[in-house]
C-alpha cells in the first residue's frame, strides 16, 4: 500500500499559487482515500454459486471412467466457476465503492491472477507426467494462495478464506488419490458456500 | 458507506476537473476564503487521517500508522487533536491482553472534510474565473 506524501512540496524561492496548492490538496485526499480503500468486490452470493457448482462437479467427476474425462469435468467446472465468480465480482464492484478498475481492484487482480496461471501450467505438466492424483491438492493450494494474496487488498475475511483453501489443499496432497473429489467438494464446495454466505451477509452480495 | 463514496467522488472529480462540483458553504471573494480554512484538518497528517477514515468504517492505530508511514508519537499527537475537535472517535479495547485503539470518523469530521473539499474547489474555481 503506497503511503501518501505527508509533506507539501513548496519551493523555497517562489510561493506556490493558491489554486495549485488547492489542487495538490485535492489530489492528496483522493490518493489517500484510494490507498486506504479495501477492495470490497469479492462476491458473496457468487461464491455460494461457485460452491454449489463445485459440489455438483465433484459428484459428476467421481463417476467418470477415465482420467481424461475426470480432468475435463473439472476444467469445465473451472470455467463455469470463473464465469459465475467473474460476473458476480464485476456486478458487485460496479455497484459498490471500488470498481475493478480502481487502484484497489487492480491490485487485487494483480495479486490474484499469478497463482491461478501457475495452477493452469502445473495442471498441464502434471497431466503429462501422469501425476493427476496430485491435482486436487495443487488446485486447492494455489487457489488458496490466489485468494490469500488477493485478499490482502480486501476485507479481512478473504485472506482467512484463502488460508482455509490452502489448508485443505495441503491435507489433500497427503490423502489417497480416490479422496481427491471429496477434497474438492469440501474445499471448492463447502468453503465457498460457507465464506460466500458470510461475505454476503457481512459485506453485501 | 454512501457518504464515504460521496466524499471520494467529490475529491476525485474536483482533482480531475479542477472543481466543477457545486460549492456549499463557501461564499465571497478571495479575502473571505482564507479565514474560513479549517486549520485542524488542513495539516497534512490530520488531513490524511480524516481522508483514510472517510473510506473505512474504522481503522486501528496500527493500520493508520502503517498506511501513513508515521511514528507512534506523531500519529498519537495528531489523532488527539482531531479527537479534541470532535472529528474522530477513539475506541480503546483489549484483544486478549493486547490493548487496541480504533478510530472512527464522526459526522462532524465528515462534514469538516466535505467543507474542506468545497473550500479547495472554491479556490480553484476562483482562480480559473479570474
Amino acid at each position: 500500500m503506497r503511503s501518501p506524501r505527508l509533506h507539501r512540496s513548496t519551493p523555497d524561492s517562489a510561493p506556490e499559487p493558491l489554486q495549485d496548492r488547492a489542487l495538490e490538496n485535492l489530489r492528496f485526499i483522493r490518493d489517500t482515500m484510494a490507498g486506504a480503500s479495501a477492495f470490497t468486490g469479492v462476491p458473496g452470493w457468487g461464491g455460494v454459486g461457485m460452491g454449489v457448482s463445485a459440489i455438483g462437479a465433484a459428484w459428476i467427476a467421481h463417476q467418470q471412467p477415465t482420467v481424461e474425462r475426470w480432468l475435463l469435468t473439472w476444467i469445465a467446472e473451472g470455467w463455469l466457476a470463473f464465469a459465475i465468480g467473474g460476473v458476480a465480482m464485476v456486478r458487485k464492484s460496479a455497484a459498490g465503492e471500488t470498481p475493478l478498475t480502481s487502484r484497489a481492484g487492480r491490485r487485487f487482480l494483480l495479486a490474484y491472477v499469478p497463482p491461478i496461471l501457475a495452477a493452469a501450467v502445473l495442471t498441464l505438466v502434471l497431466y503429462r507426467a501422469g501425476m493427476t492424483a496430485l491435482l486436487p491438492g495443487l488446485w486447492l493450494l494455489l487457489y488458496g494462495a490466489a485468494v490469500t494474496t488477493g485478499g490482502a487488498m480486501s476485507v479481512p475475511v478473504v485472506p482467512v478464506m484463502g488460508a482455509c483453501f490452502m489448508l485443505v489443499g495441503v491435507v489433500a496432497l497427503f490423502l489417497p488419490a480416490n479422496a481427491g473429489d471429496l477434497s474438492m467438494a469440501l474445499g471448492f464446495g463447502l468453503l465457498h458456500i460457507g465464506f460466500g454466505g458470510w461475505i454476503a451477509r457481512r459485506y453485501g452480495g | 458507506m454512501a457518504k464515504s463514496n460521496a466524499a471520494r467522488k467529490a475529491a476525485g472529480a474536483a482533482a480531475a476537473s479542477g472543481g466543477k462540483p457545486q460549492l456549499t458553504g463557501v461564499t465571497g471573494g478571495r479575502a473571505s476564503l482564507a479565514p474560513d480554512l479549517d486549520k485542524v484538518i488542513h495539516e497534512r497528517v490530520r488531513l490524511a487521517i480524516v481522508s483514510a477514515l472517510a473510506v473505512n468504517p474504522s481503522l486501528s492505530f496500527n493500520e493508520l500508522k502503517s498506511l501513513l508511514t508515521i511514528t507512534d508519537g506523531n500519529l498519537s499527537v495528531h489523532a488527539r487533536k482531531l479527537e479534541d475537535a470532535g472529528y474522530i472517535d477513539c475506541l480503546k479495547s483489549f484483544a486478549g491482553r493486547v490493548p487496541k485503539t480504533e478510530y472512527r470518523l464522526t459526522p462532524a469530521g465528515r462534514r469538516a472534510l466535505e467543507r474542506y473539499l468545497a473550500h479547495m474547489e472554491a479556490l480553484i474555481r476562483m482562480a480559473r474565473g479570474s
